[in-house]
């Protein structure tokens, strides 16, 4: 995917009016299947993975020992066989299978786990058209897949994945098909906006959403779950997982540093590293950042002290050796700065 | 690939892709076709101070985009007599009309742009 077909703003502005297209084949995919599948699943998942029906899916973290996330995924469990797909980042697959071999041989659980990041193509469909796009080439309906569900149909005769899920924020599908049959789903898609990773990272930092590697990574921006605002996507009650001992301590004292949204006031783009500053004195980092093309003002995420994480407060941030005042908001800035009076 | 970015004749251009050209006692300088296209939509612009002197080659000023921060060098050596006050609301310009509404500074100086690249020279650079 390059950074840019037609111009970033051009192509993120037509994912919120219509539909864009988004090649993510890059994306690593992962096969998990067998009679200890799920429970497999949900010892390296912080997620029940208990809940999934068949065609169902879920966000989830994944742990190492200390509760520090290693990245962020989500679970599928497939419609129309057994077991589940689960799509870590770019570059994570091979790590994954190796963690989930270990811990399955470890424990002595039964599954079959695959690497299938080679054979398997992504394209993100996303939009408020979405439906009516990705519905006129398929050849099952999707207009009835609930959102964080999938189902098996054919796209000009591949055989695909149709999930009902995402990445900017928008409605839309991500559709997994055999990667030798990539250009032929893409084509079918002929009409639509393609759209690059430039437009991929404005719209998902405005949906409030996390990018592994750098909201958090485990060398670079070592976080917990708790810390992230993933919280969410944690299940405590579940009897075990891989990290959950750490989160049980940190839930009981309270993090210490939060991840928020900040919208910058004046002028200059809040980018990964610079400091925030409140009351005289450092309180935190930037992660990420950009010039939100929908709010035309920067908007970024990024970890402050938990005294100073709550929405309305303001900060400022260093860019470029001058102080920009900012202000702490909701990260899920499509609601938190949709309506016109917001503080 | 030279010929899909305006390159016009009458400028002078630097290396580092800004444009200069001579109005009576002040060289008029901006940012190239092939820069703002590199950059990508242009959100902010920092530019100097009135009476602000330069050095050839020093930075004088910074243009932003969505991707990248970037410096702005002085093709030419001299003192800022004015900065285009219109890029502060509408950075859009540099990147639309990179040559004349997107102008970013004026310098006055004596000195003679004739050192500079010709547009020949820069299409062949870029």
């Amino acid at each position: 995917m390059p950074v840019t077909f037609d111009g970033i703003r051009a192509e993120h502005a037509e994912v919120r009016n219509a539909v864009g297209i988004f090649d993510v084949s890059h994306m690593s995919e992962v096969s998990v299947w067998g009679p200890d599948a799920t429970e497999l699943m949900n010892r390296l998942t912080t997620n029940d993975t208990t809940e999934l029906t068949p065609g169902g899916a879920q966000y989830a973290c994944i742990l190492n020992e200390n509760g520090l996330i290693l990245d962020d995924t989500v679970v599928y469990r497939y419609p129309d066989r057994d077991g589940y797909l689960f799509v870590p980042n770019a570059g994570h697959g091979s790590e994954m299978v190796d963690r989930w071999l270990s811990f399955a041989r470890e424990h002595e659980l039964s599954a079959s786990i695959e690497d299938r990041t080679d054979e398997t193509g992504l394209v993100a469909v996303q939009g408020p058209d979405a439906v009516q796009t990705v519905d006129s080439v398929a050849s099952d309906s999707v207009a009835d897949i609930p959102r964080f569900s999938s189902i098996r149909t054919t796209i000009d005769g591949v055989s695909c994945l149709v999930a009902r899920t995402g990445y900017t924020g928008e409605d839309g599908f991500e559709i997994f098909h055999p990667v030798a049959d990539s250009e032929t789903v893409w084509a079918a898609f002929d009409g639509v906006q393609p759209c690059g990773l430039g437009a991929r990272d404005t719209l998902r930092l405005e949906a409030g959403l996390l990018l592994s590697g750098e909201d958090f990574d485990p060398e670079t921006e070592p976080r917990t779950p708790l810390e992230a605002g993933l919280g969410f996507v944690v299940d405590l009650s579940k009897p075990n997982f891989v990290g959950k001992e750490t989160l049980h301590e940190i839930a009981a004292d309270g993090v210490s540093e939060r991840l928020v949204g900040i919208r910058v006031e004046g002028r200059g783009i809040a980018r990964q590293g610079y400091s925030i500053h409140a009351d005289g004195k450092t309180v935190g980092h930037v992660t990420s950042g950009t010039l939100s093309p929908t709010f035309e003002v920067p908007l970024a995420l990024g970890y402050v002290d938990a005294a100073v994480a709550e929405s309305g407060t303001s900060v400022s941030i260093e860019i470029r050796g001058q102080s920009v005042d900012a202000t702490i908001v909701d990260q899920r800035f499509l609601n938190s700065l949709g309506s016109a009076t917001n503080k | 690939m030279t010929s899909e970015f305006a390159v016009p004749d009458g400028l002078r251009y630097a290396e580092s892709h800004e444009w200069a050209r001579r109005d009576d006692d002040v060289v008029r300088v901006g940012i190239t076709d092939f820069a703002q296209d590199e950059l990508g939509d242009i959100v902010f612009v920092e530019l100097p101070s009135i009476r602000t002197t330069v050095d050839q080659g020093e930075d004088f000023g910074i243009v932003e985009s969505i991707k990248a921060v970037s410096d702005m060098y002085a093709p030419i050596a001299g003192e800022v007599v004015s900065v285009n006050d219109e890029l502060i609301d509408r950075p859009e310009l540099v990147n639309t009309d990179p040559y004349e509404g997107g102008w970013m500074i004026e310098i006055r100086t004596d000195d003679t742009v004739d050192d500079l690249l010709s547009a020949a020279a820069y299409r062949n650079q870029i």
